[in-house]
């Protein structure tokens, strides 16, 4: 294992700090409340002369994508990062960049969409481009948004993918939340990632390529039908590099991580920080006795539906937690209750616990361990009696 | 800048050449006569990025390509800034060691609407931090990619589909937006205004931009005959004769010098112009005759202040 040197960093400087590790050929970014410590980390990285980056001060966030499409058909390793309407402002070029097959890496750090106008935590921001042809993972803590900003480049560089990856980490939450982050050595990053070689570049001059070329009826449904494949290959990929970061830094990584589930009768999925939470309140119930467990998604598209099929089919009642809304879903649900239910249905052969759904955190509103004992015990009540009062709940709020 | 301005026409015909025919313009149409004498105009290596239009999907349908050079098409809005991150690549790159400097040139092709309207930010942008794009406009004075709507470079007058001529409206009713000082108050290298026309001062002018130190932008008129109404093959004529009623100026901005590169030795009337093209057909009939002089007064106003600015009133 590699040596390693303990920070005090928040999620949006570990992300930075592994930046300037990658030292990406070029950076396009806009700043963005909570993203901006990245933005001006990275520019001071670059002022220092600690990163050999062509750094881009772009003049809005369509702009770094388009500013990151054109870097990166040219050949070069390039990341970004952003959120909120910074990242709805991308919304065309979001597209544009995975159909163009560009592995670029950009950082989210989730904050709710407007309106109201709100700066904190939601995942309203990259939920809404879940169907964009990114791949996308989610971070519960600093140390996995450092982590999986390293493992990104890999995976989107990988020759059997060659598509962008969304890192994402929750706003202010863990972006601007000091922990404890063990960080690689450079040259252990470096060695990581390697170089990157484009299969094909703008800039080879003497072979020249057309890139963005436009395609009707009769070639279209094809290129899509190529990257829905390559998008397919993720799972295999993100496992295997996860395993290899695994033996570098000792921390290993999966499509997601379970946490008291083998036994449990109820369990818990929920995406980021908030799976801290509640593993603090599946210990304390497990000391009570309770058979709850919990699984936290980490990587969300391609939405690893048969793996967490296979991790939850034993349980009876399951409560999903959603940070966002899927407007005008069944039931106003959100998308992980929506791609969970979609998977029981497709890989649970017509059997499958009960899905309830709780809508929380919204604009950055607290998600107390008390709420989240609650709704675990509703989830018992459920298991017990099989009534289900309602399919979709809120937590923390006022009504 | 010292550049070349020497061509040869013998030497030009023997170049091998960058686009290549087969591609879908329309007969007549003024871009891909601009986009040739562009590109064999430039002796270096260039990478074009395209803004959505005409000359993309007229070049550009999978799996054909008329760019015998890397091209790009990324959106309607931002090729400026698609180019921009080309260049950075290009410069990181070659910093890093990792591929040759061989003097690469950035290009963009953008209609109006990309560069008049929707792009204008990321232009702006790309300019304002300065990378090495050459920025051309092919201004057609529509959008007629989807069919002649108007743009904020469709002059007083003119019938479009989105600024029809009817019995009350005599087709647009506002003047265009002064573009090419727009991108010359960036303070960027160089900045012109050509028409393929005028061939030889619109290749010296690519020369010039390609070896500014910085962004450059020409603003080149582009005649469309669809759009414009008038015979496929009288675009020269109608480009020409807008040159000569001073109602499309050939002029330059060298490091923030202002120069006049043609004065015609008889200004004609703007009525000339407008008459060769069937767009403006309305304004001949009686009620709406006034808006004739008003676009001769508009044309006047503008050809004195360029004048002046270029110290030609002394």
């Amino acid at each position: 294992m590699a040596k390693q040197i303990v920070k005090a960093l928040d999620g949006a400087k570990a992300v930075a700090e592994a930046m300037r590790q990658i030292e990406p050929d070029v950076v396009a970014a806009y700043p963005i409340t909570p993203q901006t410590e990245i933005v001006q980390t990275f520019s001071q990285f670059v002022a220092d002369g600690l990163v050999n980056t062509e750094f881009i001060p772009v003049e809005s966030e369509h702009a770094a994508m388009s500013a990151c499409i054109g870097a990166s058909a040219a050949g070069a390793r390039v990341m970004t990062a952003t959120a909120a309407n910074g990242l709805a402002l991308m919304w065309e070029t979001l597209y544009i960049a995975a159909s163009l097959r560009l592995p670029i890496v950009m950082s989210v750090v989730n904050r709710a969409l407007s309106a109201p106008l709100n700066i904190h935590c939601d995942h309203s921001d990259s939920m809404g481009a879940r169907d964009a042809g990114w791949i996308q993972i989610f971070a519960e803590n600093p140390q996995e948004a450092y982590d999986n900003t390293i493992q990104a480049i890999r995976i989107a560089e990988h020759p059997d993918i060659l598509l962008p990856v969304m890192s994402m980490q929750d706003g202010f939450i863990t972006g601007h939340g000091v922990e404890r982050v063990e960080v690689l050595e450079d040259k252990a990053v470096k060695e990581f990632v390697g170089e990157y070689k484009a299969l094909y570049s703008l800039l080879d001059i003497d072979q020249p390529k057309t890139f963005g070329a436009w395609a009707f009826y009769d070639y279209y449904f094809e290129f899509k039908r190529q990257q829905t494949e390559a998008l397919s290959k993720v799972p295999q990929v993100v496992r295997e590099i996860g395993k290899e970061y695994g033996e570098l830094s000792g921390r290993y990584y999966d499509l997601f991580s379970a946490y008291e589930l083998d036994d449990a009768e109820v369990a818990i999925v929920v995406l980021a920080s908030t799976a801290g939470t509640a593993r603090v309140v599946v210990r304390k119930l497990r000391q009570e006795g309770i058979k709850v467990g919990l699984l936290k998604p980490r990587l969300y598209r391609p939405f690893p539906g048969k793996e967490l099929v296979e991790a939850l089919k034993h349980v009876k009642v399951i409560g999903v937690m959603d940070r966002s809304i899927a407007f005008g879903s069944i039931e106003g649900c959100g998308p992980l209750f929506l791609d969970l239910c979609a998977s029981f249905y497709t890989y649970g052969n017509g059997k499958g616990p009960q899905i309830v759904d709780y809508i929380f955190g919204l604009g950055g509103r607290d998600i107390l361990p008390e709420q989240i004992e609650g709704m675990v015990k509703e989830l018992l009540r459920i298991a017990e009696t099989g009534q289900v009062p309602y399919r979709v709940g809120y937590l923390g709020l006022r009504e | 800048m010292t550049v070349e301005t020497k061509i040869n026409l013998k030497e030009l015909a023997s170049k091998p050449e960058k686009f290549a025919p087969g591609h879908r313009l329309c007969a007549g149409c003024a871009e891909g006569i601009i986009v040739r004498q562009v590109l064999s105009a430039i002796d270096e290596p260039v990478v074009v990025a395209t803004a959505t239009g005409c000359l993309e999907i007229a070049t550009s349908m999978y799996p054909n390509t008329a760019w015998r050079v890397p091209w790009i098409h990324n959106a309607f809005e931002n090729a400026a800034t698609t180019a921009a991150g080309v260049e950075a690549a290009y410069k990181a790159l070659v910093r890093k060691g990792k591929i040759q400097d061989r003097n690469v040139k950035f290009l963009v092709f953008g209609g109006d609407g990309a560069t008049y309207d929707i792009g204008l930010q990321w232009i702006s942008g790309a300019f304002e931090r300065g990378h090495r794009i050459v920025y051309i406009c092919l201004n057609n004075e529509a959008y007629m990619n989807t069919g002649i709507q108007r743009s904020s470079a469709t002059p007083l007058g003119a019938h479009t589909t989105t600024s029809p001529a009817g019995e009350v409206i005599p087709g647009k009713i506002q003047w265009r937006k002064p573009i090419t000082e727009i991108m010359a108050a960036h303070n960027i290298p160089y900045v012109a205004q050509a028409s393929p026309s005028h061939w030889r001062d619109l290749m010296i002018k690519v020369r010039k931009a390609v070896a500014a130190d910085g962004p450059a932008f020409i603003n080149i008129f582009s005649d469309c005959n669809r759009g414009w109404r008038h015979d496929t093959a009288t675009t020269i004529e109608v480009s020409r004769l807008a040159v000569e009623t001073c109602y499309w100026p050939l002029f330059e901005v060298e490091n923030g010098v202002w120069k006049l590169n043609y004065k015609p030795r008889e200004k004609k009337p703007v009525e000339e112009w407008l008459k060769a093209q069937g767009r403006f057909r309305h304004l001949f009939q009686p009620k709406f005759r006034h808006l004739i002089d008003e676009i001769q007064a508009k044309v006047d106003q503008e050809w004195e202040k360029l004048l002046e600015r270029c110290g030609e009133k002394q």
